[in-house]
């Protein structure tokens, strides 16, 4: 620990007028430099210009400043930068520290002035408190497995496995099935190509089996996971026996299922009521009945009736296989968008009536993009009907002698009406697979509140899990067509390569840190850990010559993400989170209640 | 009367809220400071009842929504310190409305604005903490 007499400097960003328009910064200044520690205190118009990274780097060179605050805008845009010109000024990144007087102050009391100068003060003075204890942090750095490891051989594991392998990275692709293909192996022809399923993945299916540094194991799946980012060691097991190996990255992509919709409109009580999947699968096996009329039944078990979700791909993918029935394929390609939709219409309705009745009962078709919708546009124009329904008010389904019958109230018409399909189709959701509950506790990722796979930050790190090392795609994490599935695909493997390429990973130094001889070997800190990094270990004491067999505990600071949660668990306060210590948290805390920051800081 | 109020931030939702907030320039009293933790579930009882000791005279602790937390379920461990720190105040006779839990999402920057005009009126109401404080 460091020693030296804190030298602090303050840069108090005006941020053009967006602080300083509401902020008196010059005494806001004036006031920093009362406060203790404080040796260097200025203002810059912007802080993050050139010449304010400059008036930094300078002050730390001719001030001799040893910590140095900025007070400008979220953390969460310049704190790399202003950290890395500390660092280019010889001073640890660790030893800097953002106040936000923008969002936090000035932009939400732009009607107070004055009260925000206050305020921007304090926030300032609960800075140089914590300031004044910050220490020099060395970042851990972790040598990386160049080898990845891909769950799951449909598209998007496909997908990612080869890219890896392309990468020169060594990849295991492992494949519960005995097959490559995932869920396109259910489906007849692909939306919105027309093509033959099996036929359009086949080229992947061959690249993937011929790429040298791509290791398939089929009738395989995962059974062991330690370790962490550049080294898990996962055990893959299957009829071959069990392989285990070293990997830097894992890849989760093992799709998802479609809802078995039981009881729902004479689900497995009627015969030639049928899911989407099934329906598929008798088109592909050329088992499907002749017809006269059929009926689609969208969001069946989806949005509220029992899962909450929209399934998202349902009703393109209930389109695509309506308009099969009708005859007509879907366009190869696309109409020029724009004003063709509604001529192209007009065309197929002066056409002569579908020989097969198709209607697809809905609540709202969601064709997302503008080539679903045009879909949807030309499918109504084949006289496919679209019938809406309400969830309170949706299709009944009976049967009278060997007829399928649905009783609907017509929401347009605001009728009661009947019709008797000779099929019925449910569109059900995508649903998790059953062992993803089991995986999710094996890789210590989350399932989110519809039981996909969670990804880190829903906006910004899509394809990431929270954990470090692991990342997600394909429908895994939520419905997706195969094209997003294999965008995600290429996402996913891009993430996974950078720490892969980088050979190392650095860890940021706030991980919690256990003082040996205050541990009392109690596991709180074990338990409460979400990413399992504390571990206990028997350790030899010698007090006065007698030796004494104890517990210690200790934290990998590669696997500890920094969460402090232990920290608060530990009955004898031997733990220490590394940037966010008590000291450092209480002294912002003494100088908000107004102890003297002498006091504060001691 | 003007509160003086300590809150806590987690990194990852709340303090993303309260940045929200600020740049969608929704306005809500500036009795607020501040503090920023990686997680909710970094906040020590202690902090709360050194902060109420020292004169504050409320202490809001926020976080990510149940189930959103980044570090799986730090939120879960503060609501649990949250609500025994809250029966110390009872027995302390400190009125438990000064101690306040609130999960804000990193979208949520009304929301932030509007929890905080709402703590901070409740506050005035109850007046200033009986412990007083140093200063
Ligand atoms: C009825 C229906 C029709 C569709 N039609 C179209 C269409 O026309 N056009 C289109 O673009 N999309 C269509 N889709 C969507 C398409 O099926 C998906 O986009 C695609 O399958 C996603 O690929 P994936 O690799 O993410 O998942 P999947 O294809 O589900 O592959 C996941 C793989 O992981 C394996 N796996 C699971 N768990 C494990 C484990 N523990 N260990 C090892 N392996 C495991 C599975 O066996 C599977 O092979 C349709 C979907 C449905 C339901
Ligand atoms: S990170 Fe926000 S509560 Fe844990």
């Amino acid at each position: 620990m460091e020693q030296t007499e804190p030298r602090i400097g303050v840069f108090v960003c005006h941020c053009g007028v967006n602080i300083g328009g509401f902020v008196d910064v010059p005494d806001v200044v004036r006031y920093v430099k009362t406060l203790p520690n404080v040796v260097h205190a200025d203002r810059n118009l912007y802080t993050c210009a050139d010449d304010g990274l400059a008036a930094i780097r300078d002050a730390i060179k001719e001030r001799d400043l040893n910590r140095v605050i900025v007070a400008s805008c979220t953390p969460r845009t310049h704190a790399p930068l202003f950290k890395r010109t500390c660092e280019e000024a010889g001073l640890n990144k660790y030893l800097f520290e953002f106040v936000n007087i923008r969002e936090h102050c000035s932009w939400v009391h732009m009607k107070e002035p004055e009260k925000a100068t206050e305020k921007a003060k304090m926030l300032i003075a609960m800075g140089v408190a914590k300031a004044a204890l910050l220490e020099p942090q060395e970042e851990e750095r972790v040598p990386v497995e160049p080898k990845a490891l891909v769950l799951g051989g449909g598209v998007a594991g496909m997908t990612a496995a080869l890219s890896l392998a392309n990468q020169g990275f060594e990849t295991y692709l492992v494949e519960k099935e005995d097959k490559l293909g995932g869920f396109v192996r259910n489906l007849d022809t692909l939306y919105q190509t027309g093509k033959d399923a099996l036929e359009s993945i086949t080229p992947l299916i061959d690249k993937v089996t011929a790429n040298k540094n791509i290791h398939i194991l089929t009738s395989s799946t995962l059974k062991d996971v330690e370790g962490y980012i550049g080294n898990y060691e996962v055990t893959m097991a299957g009829n071959g026996g069990e392989t285990v190996a070293k990997v830097g990255a894992i890849i989760v992509a093992t799709g998802a299922e479609e809802y078995k919709p039981a009881g729902l409109y004479g689900y497995g009580e009627y015969e030639n009521v049928v899911t989407l999947k099934e329906f598929e699968r008798m088109e592909k096996e050329k088992t499907l009945p002749a017809t006269k009329s059929v009926a689609f039944i969208q969001c069946a078990g989806a949005r509220g009736q029992v899962l909450e979700y929209c399934s998202r791909i349902c009703c393109t993918n209930a389109i695509k296989s309506a308009m099969k029935l009708v005859g007509t394929e879907a366009p190869e390609t696309l109409p020029e968008a724009g004003r063709v939709g509604r001529r192209r219409r007009r065309k197929a309705v002066a056409s002569a009536p579908p020989e097969v009745e198709v209607t697809i009962f809905n609540r709202g078709i969601t064709t997302y993009g503008v080539e679903h919708e045009l879909m949807y546009n030309n499918a109504r124009g084949m006289g496919i009907r679209f019938v809406k329904y309400t969830p309170e008010n949706p299709p009944e389904v009976s049967r009278e002698g060997d007829r399928l019958v649905i009783s609907y109230h017509n929401e347009t018409l605001k009728t009661d009406q009947t019709m008797s399909p000779d099929l019925i189709v449910l569109s059900t959701p995508l649903v998790q697979i059953p062992e993803a509950e089991e995986l999710s506790k094996m890789l210590k990722v989350p399932l989110g509140r519809d039981k996909f796979f969670f990804e880190a930050h829903v906006k910004l790190r899509p394809l990431d899990f929270a954990t470090d090392g692991i990342y997600l795609c394909g429908t895994a994490h939520a419905p997706v067509f195969i094209d997003e599935a294999i965008y995600q695909a290429y996402g996913a493997a891009s993430r996974a390569s950078i720490p892969l390429a980088n050979g190392y990973v650095q860890a940021e130094a706030i991980t919690a840190v256990v003082d040996e001889e205050r541990c009392i070997g109690c596991g709180s800190c074990v338990d409460i850990c979400p990413y399992h990094a504390i571990e206990l270990s028997e350790k030899e004491v010698i007090l006065e010559e007698i030796t004494l067999a104890t517990r210690k505990s200790s934290v990998n600071p590669a696997v500890c993400k920094g969460c402090g949660t232990c920290v608060v668990t530990c009955p004898v306060g031997a733990i220490t989170q590394r940037n966010f210590t008590t000291p450092q948290i209480t002294a912002a805390i003494k100088v908000f209640g107004g102890v003297p920051v002498s006091l504060g800081v001691s | 009367m003007e509160p003086k109020i300590v809150a806590f931030c987690c990194k990852w939702c709340s303090s993303a809220g309260a940045d929200l907030a600020g740049t969608s320039r929704m306005k809500y009293p500036p009795n607020i400071r501040i503090i920023r933790v990686m997680c909710s579930g970094r906040i020590e009882p202690s902090y709360i009842l050194h902060a109420l000791e020292l004169g504050a005279d409320g202490v809001i602790i926020t976080g990510c929504h149940l189930g959103d937390c980044h570090y799986i379920a730090g939120n879960e461990q503060a609501k649990k310190r949250v609500e025994m720190t809250t029966e110390l105040l009872e027995t302390m006779g400190i009125d438990p409305r000064r101690l306040r839990l609130e999960w804000i999402s990193a979208s949520e920057g009304a929301r932030f604005a509007s929890v905080m005009t709402d703590f901070v009126e409740e506050i005035k109401e109850l007046g200033h903490s009986p412990l007083g404080g140093v200063s």
